[in-house]
């Protein structure tokens, strides 16, 4: 039981980490084709998430790997039941991660369009996807007693789901904002800093009708209800948002960056929170769900992984945050003209 | 065509793409790595200008391979989630083991290596390529034991319905899976040493930048050699391992239908399956499959008529793949011995470079039909006695695996030629000049 649940929140965790992370890849390539004004610009802003996105992605594929590992049984039943979805994901994915690699290697404005236009849709629609999916996950996905999924892609894109999904886009726009205007500079930098105020209410006002629809479309706010003091997690997303604005007054990005890395993993939490103990809520029948009891593994798998993981996570951060110190200061001309970069 | 069939042809057109990539940068991260520290122990700029070349080519192969890998571990939840469910308890675990440890240590190095090199001291930055190399090789010694244990588990019981993990040291020292390791990833050096061998076969024959590609040759050429006699080696330990425990793949490896001692290996022959016979034989060496098998002569060989029909792999694939990847892996010893005596005077040798520029595609096609043979020898079992493939495909509709399998053609073809397209135009136009002070 307790390592059930104990897996059933480091699932959550490694997944908000991979929002936090990604996510302002995911926001910068979505800006890419409307702040990318001249090349400079675009090799700026390739640059300043260049040697990070790929460990970024890893958390995606540890996150995936984990919940394999660690709940076979939803692996399997929501991998299977969002086929649609994720293979859209992943071929966005595939083609933004080519393009990164390809983009620059050949001089030739068609070639290098090519590669601009697949750097926004694969990072625009993994945001929006995630997003759609982690919504139908918070109120419940039509699977029946054989595990098997009675819908479409459509059905995914429900108004709560597609709601979600503006959500993350929104979560990822401002987050990536953030970033550039951390690494970028000059005008890219100005531009940056006057879109994130931009984003900042949108944000806001998306962040509070999705704390209200989920109130009307999901059971999310149950267990707050049984457990008020619960509520300190959304309190926390809100003090996050809060503390963003606050910190671009200030003008101190890199840490309105750490606020909205904050208002990503609280918001995540907050789903993740309200859902337990279910993964994988059905909507046909309760009976049905997916949970973190009847879908895990054999107790000897949670075992070990959970000292794989308590032993490497750590690891891993401390070798990602020293990445992310030496390639968080602003990008410079002899950065960019480095011929080995993408 | 119904969905376990859509979702295997999809799992191999996705295999094989990632494994056309893959290996070459096992090998050349370590190739790479070497020339780095050579440049850092010399300060040699030839070194330098090694590095960045090779580095270049390994980089392109990277991302491809990176990429393409992702779909590998989706479609085990979306195409096979009655596997899923079936085998996560032990294969989930050794997936999310090999993404924690290496692969997360591999990818974020990488970020590192490509834009640190004014970050970081020279020898920080080539330690980087060192962690960079070996975690890409723990990475695929995770994945190896993984398909190790598909080709032979151990450590598990059934229990729910479902396998799950007893003996999690059996797993991480499953024989099959070691031997697959020490097969594949000196296939991997070897492959790498080729495609090295071969581009600076190119420009020496042009005569250009004759100082840095005999170096690199010659750099090839060691890693060459020794990784293709122990690929031979392990080779051979593994076909007697396969005759332990896949006794059917052996036979259909060998097309070998009667149950006998002294069972011979025949050197060319048609399978007929449906007569259980072999329409033409060519070449027949008595008592060779006893010993290759069991290093026996006499020893006795179990033959397809013994295994149930319904529990064959498809003999003809098996046994042509088998058959041209032992061919191919006594060629590249050979050609590495060849290459030894004549490293002193490589240039002069234009018959030899030319052999060795045409020899780039041969570990390819070998490494490629290693896999075939290991995944379609295998057949009809997804994990080897335990679960059928025909059992392990998710309940989903086919249509929606028609598309995807559209969409990976598709992606994949772009990717392919693009990348086939930028490694080529890097390799031809070669390294950056020399500069005075650089």
């Amino acid at each position: 039981m307790v390592l059930q649940s104990a897996w059933f929140f480091l699932w959550g965790l490694l997944w908000a980490i991979f929002f936090m992370t990604d996510g302002f890849d995911f926001g910068i390539g979505t800006l890419y084709p409307f702040l990318g004004k001249s090349e400079r610009d675009k090799n700026m802003m390739i640059h300043s998430m260049g040697p990070l996105w790929d460990g970024n992605e890893v958390w995606l594929i540890t996150a995936g790997g984990v919940t394999f590992a660690a709940f076979p049984l939803f692996y399997a039943i929501m991998f299977s039941s969002l086929y649609s979805a994720l293979m859209l994901i992943l071929f966005a994915l595939i083609l933004r991660g080519v393009s990164f690699e390809f983009r620059n290697k050949v001089e030739s404005p068609a070639w290098k369009k090519v590669w601009d236009a697949c750097i926004f849709v694969g990072s625009f629609l993994p945001a929006l996807l995630f997003g759609v999916a982690f919504a139908n996950i918070f109120e419940g996905v039509p699977i029946d007693q054989d595990g098997i999924f009675q819908g479409n892609l459509f059905t995914l894109l429900n108004p709560y789901g597609l709601l979600g999904g503006v959500l993350f886009v929104c979560l990822f726009l401002l987050h990536g904002a953030l970033w550039l205007t951390v690494r970028a500079d000059g005008d890219l930098a100005q531009r940056t800093e006057s879109l994130s105020g931009k984003l900042w209410p949108v944000l806001t006002g998306v962040v509070v009708v999705f704390l209200v629809a989920s109130y009307i479309f999901t059971p999310l706010y149950n267990n707050y209800l049984a457990n008020p003091v619960l509520f300190l997690v959304p309190a926390i997303a809100v003090a996050a948002i809060v503390g963003i604005k606050y910190f671009l007054m200030q003008k101190a990005f890199f840490k309105a960056w750490l606020a909205s890395s904050a208002t990503i993993v609280s918001c995540i939490f907050f789903g993740v929170i309200g859902l337990y103990p279910n993964l994988f809520p059905s909507s046909i029948d309760a009976k049905y769900s997916l949970t973190a009891f009847n879908a895990s593994s054999s107790p000897l798998t949670l075992k070990i992984m959970i000292i794989v993981v308590l032993l490497f996570v750590p690891v891993v951060l401390a070798y990602q945050i020293w990445a992310y110190k030496l390639f968080s200061g602003k990008v410079t001309d002899d950065d960019l003209a480095h011929e080995e970069m993408y | 065509m119904d969905v376990v069939m859509l979702s295997r042809l999809q799992f191999a057109a996705a295999t094989m793409f990632h494994f056309l990539f893959v290996p070459l940068t096992l090998g050349l991260s370590v190739l790479v790595a070497y020339m780095e520290t050579r440049y850092v122990q010399t300060g040699d700029e030839t070194y330098l200008r090694m590095t960045k070349f090779w580095g270049k080519l390994f980089l392109i192969n990277f991302a491809l391979g990176v990429v393409t890998g992702i779909t590998l571990e989706f479609q085990f939840g979306t195409n096979w989630s009655r596997y899923a469910v079936y085998m996560g308890d032990i294969f989930g675990a050794l997936l999310a083991i090999e993404a924690t440890v290496a692969f997360f240590l591999e990818s974020t190095f990488i970020g590192i290596w490509i834009f640190g090199w004014n970050k970081l001291s020279k020898k920080a930055h080539a330690t980087v390529m060192w962690l960079v190399a070996g975690a890409g090789n723990v990475s695929a010694v995770w994945i190896l034991l993984a398909n190790g244990w598909m080709q032979h588990p151990v450590g598990f019981t059934i229990r729910n319905g479902r396998a799950e993990l007893t003996d999690f040291l059996a797993v991480v020292t499953n024989k099959f899976g070691l031997l697959e390791i020490a097969h594949m990833i000196p296939s991997a050096f070897t492959l790498a040493a080729f495609f090295v061998m071969g581009i600076s076969a190119w420009h020496l024959l042009k005569k250009q930048h004759v100082d840095l590609f005999t170096r690199s040759f010659n750099i090839g050429l060691v890693v060459g050699l020794v990784s293709s006699l122990i690929v031979a080696i392990t080779g051979d330990m593994h076909a007697v391992h396969v005759t332990q425990t896949q006794p059917a793949k052996l036979a259909a490896m060998e097309s070998h239908w009667e149950t006998q001692p002294r069972a011979p290996i025949v050197m060319f022959a048609v399978p007929d399956e449906k007569n259980e016979r072999n329409k033409i034989e060519i070449g027949r060496l008595p008592g060779a499959l006893s010993f290759l098998g069991h290093h026996d002569f006499n020893a006795v060989v179990t033959g397809l008529k013994d295994i149930p029909r319904d529990e064959r792999p498809p003999v003809l694939p098996t046994f042509v793949s088998f058959r041209v990847m032992v061919a191919l892996g006594t060629l590249f010893p050979l050609l590495t011995i060849i290459g030894w005596f004549l490293r002193k005077r490589l240039v002069e040798s234009r018959w030899y470079l030319w052999a060795m520029l045409f020899s780039i595609p041969l570990p390819y096609l070998a490494i490629e039909l290693g896999w075939v043979l290991a995944e379609v020898g295998r057949q009809p079992w997804i994990v080897y006695g335990l679960l059928k493939t025909a059992d392990a495909a998710s309940p989903i509709a086919a249509s929606q695996v028609m598309t995807s399998l559209v969409g990976f053609i598709l992606v994949y073809g772009l990717l392919g030629l693009v990348g086939f397209y930028l490694i080529t135009n890097i390799a031809k136009k070669g390294p950056k000049p020399a500069t005075e002070n650089a």
